[in-house]
């Protein structure tokens, strides 16, 4: 048992719960898996359907190249074998949002095969899970129950979309660890530019499937070569789409199974839907419910095979990763693992970051991109796109800084007036006359002023050296915080002979 | 009925160049008969008068300009399988009815690219289910031959309409779809010639699917130089169809009388049948007579897996058949049936709207394909496949053709085999083989049986050899001299 093994306490004594997760990830290309339709979000419904999506007679699938480079891209990303055959196959169900009556998925040959994730908890400590697969699949419309009391209506923009289903191995410990898990996915994902991970839209979306055991099972099951044997029967909540709902769905689920145990119950393998409004997951169908989904390879589709060389190219084109970027913002630029992960978590403000530090001290840059600018632009709502501050005008600021210009305080007055007002830094601190005073004549000028108008406290300063404070204060009223910091707590200290 | 439409393909279209008739005329003469016929024969599910007619015009703009394309104003049958932009296509099912496609199939568009002209949609059986054109929404079509015999024959299936049509000289030349034997049969059935090319050399783009690895559209023909001519327009890489052959299109037309002296033809043992009628036999026999004077070589040869491809064939085609058709639900096109809930609106949907062998291969297929059946049945079937494709691949080995009877009968009485669904599948026996492989296969009137009824014999080449297939087909049409026409009852 490590420090980070979560376990729920029950009448009976402590559970452990068992997770794995399958993300449904829309990917990133213009035109659907196997129809030239637009992809984009909010289109009026049905304005998105090409003669294939709608399943008219007579009509069928050809891959989009693009999408299978994405896919590839992906493995690549998360250190995946890339198999370079792979096969789609028919799942076979009816719904009104399903116009061919199928969905056509990769069932026994996915695209990509095992890999790994290495994942941060709160905490900043690390877990990996490994990944199962990853294969390509079209989504289905929508029905929308609300507008009419008596039917159902059916949008079919999203219809023959493509989904990355991304499936982990029951490797996750805890509703923590899912959502970081999700996170670290869509974070990966965003950095490859395979899927815009908007779960408010729909582009990442999860299957959380949950069982609890007894401390020790998990050990087990992992020891004896994933030996499912050891491990409760699991519920699959379907189609989780949001972080903080991953966490209070398998929390409530876990509980659920535990009560259901605790009393003498046994766990049915089933299906179910978290409802977000009450925070209880409800069962949506058992296992004899469940759809036999006849899979049989896809006649109309030949199967997919890569070239190495297809595969070697995507791999060469791979941007830096957040892991290799976190690596090399500890390793060169001397950042805390905690500052790196911060800045390596959204790969716009890492790339804003290396502008701002590019030249200067990267620490001092750190700072101020992660305290300054996001603690504004998080209070103010924005998106580091939409920041005010360049990461141009930032890095001269720091400039400012570091070459001892202005201070830090005075350095906050111009961070305000560049957010307010914009500008160039070192214009502002000229014009404003906010230039940082290093002349230790006018310094001690300003400093025999105040000891000579104020000889109590002078006096009380030989005493109890600490009260010199106040008189490095009144310097820099003085002197309108101009004054350089240092300068003066040495003159002082000179002159009070400390 | 002038004699303007007992002219072959080639015939016609050579007078069109020449001006001696005008497409409209023959599209006027060729509708008038078509529907004179109908109420005898009921070949036709849909006629479009204005289309037809701006067709042939247009054609005899182009043909005054001395332009056109190939088959530049001759007027063509289409299988009720194919989408026709704006014409009604059911593949002959009540849960079409009422469907006019925005869209026009790849093969259509390019036959009205060579200058085919429209004349009307052909029945079939439902969804191209079947040997004998019996389960169409509209009833029987009837053989316009007859023979000695009496009652109405079925023109076989499933594209018994376009067979029909066309051995009553209604048209010029028609669409097919054979995922069995569906053109080859009917062909052998009806005196006329019917042909597949190799697998995804005509694409499948905007035709109503039935079974999608064993699909192939093809053509009738009155002689082989028309089949020739129509599967060299249909034939072509379509980027719409994944499984659309990339390769050039060979000219098949000049393959047509080219000799076939030296060739070596295969005779498999396999397909002397011990319940083969004796006529079937003589035919065959006659055939390979022919082909010997004409300087083949005759080679025996083995094709060992075939006593399995009847059932594997039974297996994948339902199979692919119940997912293909599971897109008949009543949501967005064709007939609904209300219900109290979704499921019932589904199961009443398809209860009226699929008949019943279309139902039963639905269901047959849906069991295939269930989990702890799928190894058994499908994946074994799968296998069977392969083997047929090996076979195929090592005759090959000894040969370069192949010749069989194409049927195990000819034509029989409307009524006689419906009622025995294993009787009524007995009819692909020979013509299975080739749509499990995928390769090239085509039926050629050889004669007429005791009964006065015509008889095919099928040649079989490997995949992309469509010009073997026509040389021999040729010869085989040579010798034969067949020039009988059913007597005009209708």
């Amino acid at each position: 048992m490590s420090d980070h093994t979560y376990r729920l306490t029950g009448e009976t004594g402590d559970w452990e719960v068992v997770m794995g997760l399958e993300v449904h990830a829309q990917v990133v290309s213009k035109a659907k898996l196997f129809s030239g339709s637009a992809t984009a979000f909010g289109g009026a419904p049905n304005t998105q359907v090409s003669l294939v999506d709608a399943a008219m007679p007579g009509m069928l699938p050809v891959i989009n190249e693009e999408v299978v480079s994405q896919a590839v891209r992906t493995g690549l990303g998360m250190g995946s074998k890339i198999n370079l055959y792979s096969r789609f196959d028919r799942k076979n169900y009816f719904y009104p949002d399903l116009p061919q009556g199928y969905q056509i998925s990769q069932f026994e040959f996915p695209i990509v095969g095992e890999g790994e994730l290495e994942c941060e908890r709160e905490d900043g400590s690390r877990f990996n899970v490994g990944i199962e697969r990853l294969h390509l699949e079209q989504d289905a419309g929508k029905s929308i129950h609300d507008l009419d009391p008596n039917s159902t209506y059916v949008d079919l923009n999203r219809s023959g979309v493509a989904l990355m289903e991304i499936v982990s191995k029951p490797y996750i410990r805890s509703p923590e660890e899912a959502s970081a898990y999700v996170t670290k996915l869509r974070t990966l994902l965003r950095y490859l530019g395979t899927c815009g991970g908007d779960m408010e839209k729909g582009q990442l979306r999860a299957d959380v499937n949950v069982s609890v055991c007894r401390p020790g099972d998990y050990e087990k099951f992992r020891d004896g070569g994933d030996d499912f044997s050891h491990l409760g029967t699991r519920c699959e909540i379907k189609n989780v789409n949001s972080l903080r709902f991953i966490r209070q769905a398998s929390e409530y689920e876990a509980r659920r199974q535990i009560e259901i145990l605790e009393e003498g119950g046994k766990i049915d393998q089933e299906t179910r839907l978290f409802d977000s409004v009450t925070g209880v997951t409800r069962s949506m169908r058992s296992k004899e419910e469940a759809h036999d989904y006849r899979y049989f390879p896809d006649p109309d589709l030949l199967p997919l095979e890569l070239t190495e060389d297809f595969v070697d190219q995507i791999r060469s084109e791979l941007p830096e990763l957040p892991d290799a970027k976190r690596r090399r913002f500890v390793e060169d630029f001397g950042l805390s693992e905690y500052d790196a992960g911060v800045l390596v978590s959204d790969q716009s403000r890492a790339a804003y970051y290396e502008a701002v530090a590019a030249g200067r001290d990267p620490k001092l840059a750190a700072n101020w991109v992660n305290n300054e600018l996001f603690g504004r632009l998080n209070k103010e709502s924005l998106g580091i796109g939409e920041t005010p501050i360049s990461a141009d005008q930032l890095g001269k600021l720091v400039a400012l800084i570091s070459d001892k210009t202005i201070s830090g305080k005075i350095a906050k007055d111009v961070f305000e007036i560049l957010w307010t007002d914009g500008g160039d830094p070192a214009r502002i601190v000229e014009d404003r006359g906010m230039k940082q005073v290093t002349d230790t004549g006018a310094i001690e000028t300003v400093i025999d002023q105040l000891i000579a108008d104020n000889p109590d406290q002078a006096a009380q300063v030989k005493e109890k050296p600490k009260t010199m404070g106040w008189f490095v204060g009144q310097v820099m009223k003085a002197m309108q915080g101009k004054a350089n910091p240092q300068a003066v707590n040495e003159i002082l200290r000179k002159k009070f002979e400390l | 009925m002038s004699d303007l439409l007992k002219l072959s393909l080639s015939e016609v279209t050579t007078k069109l160049k020449a001006r001696e008739v005008s497409s409209v005329e023959l599209a006027t003469e060729a509708l008038s008969a078509a529907k004179a016929a109908q109420p005898a024969l009921n070949a036709f599910t849909a006629f479009d008068v204005d289309k037809t007619l701006a067709m042939a015009a247009a054609s005899d703009a182009k043909l005054a300009a001395g332009e056109g394309g190939a088959l530049e104003g001759a007027p063509l049958a289409i299988k009720d399988l194919f989408a026709v932009e704006g014409v009604s296509t059911t593949a002959s099912s009540n849960i079409l009815k009422g469907f006019e496609p925005t869209y026009e199939s790849t093969v259509t568009k390019s036959l009205w690219n060579a200058g085919g002209v429209f004349l009307a949609k052909t029945s079939m059986d439902e969804f191209a289910m079947g040997s004998s054109n019996e389960t169409a929404n509209t009833g029987p079509v009837v053989n316009p031959w007859k023979g000695t015999t009496d009652g109405n024959l079925t023109p076989g299936g499933s594209s018994g309409g376009s067979a029909s049509a066309l051995a009553a000289d209604l048209c010029f030349g028609s669409t097919g779809t054979d995922t069995g034997g569906s053109i080859r049969q009917p062909a052998s059935f009806t005196g006329t010639v019917g042909v597949k090319g190799t697998y995804g050399r005509t694409s499948r783009w905007g035709v109503v699917a039935f079974a999608s690895s064993l699909d192939h559209p093809g053509p009738f023909g009155k002689t082989v130089k028309d089949s020739a001519m129509l599967l060299q327009a249909m034939s072509g890489h379509d980027p719409k169809d994944s499984t659309s052959l990339p390769n050039a299109v060979p000219d098949f037309v000049a393959a047509v009388g080219k000799s076939v002296k030296g060739l070596r033809i295969g005779v498999p043992k396999e397909y002397r049948l011990d319940e083969m009628p004796e006529e079937i036999a003589k035919v065959w026999d006659q055939g390979v007579q022919w082909l010997k004077a004409a300087g083949c070589e005759i080679v025996d040869i083995s094709l060992p897996h075939t006593k399995y491809a009847l059932p594997a064939y039974y297996i994948v085609a339902p199979a692919e058949a119940s997912s293909n058709l599971a897109r008949y639900d009543g949501m967005r096109f064709g007939v609904r049936q209300d219900g109290e809930d979704l499921t019932s609106v589904y199961e009443n949907t398809r209860a009226a709207g699929f008949g019943e062998e279309v139902q039963r291969r639905i269901m047959i297929g849906t069991y295939v394909l269930s989990a702890g059946y799928y190894d058994a049945y499908y994946l074994r079937a799968q296998k069977v496949r392969t083997r047929i494709l090996q076979d195929f691949d090592n005759a090959y080995q000894k040969c370069d053709a192949i010749l069989t009877p194409s049927a195990p009968s000819s034509a029989f009485g409307i009524g006689t085999k419906s009622d025995d669904p294993i009787e009524m599948y007995l009819n692909d026996v020979f013509t299975v083989t080739a749509n499990l492989a995928g390769v090239p296969a085509m039926s050629v009137p050889a004669g007429l049986d005791s009964s006065g009824l015509p008889l095919g014999l099928q040649i079989i080449t490997k995949a992309l050899d469509e010009e073997t297939m026509f040389s021999v087909g040729a010869a085989i049409e040579d010798a034969a001299g067949f020039n009988a026409k059913p007597e005009k009852w209708w």
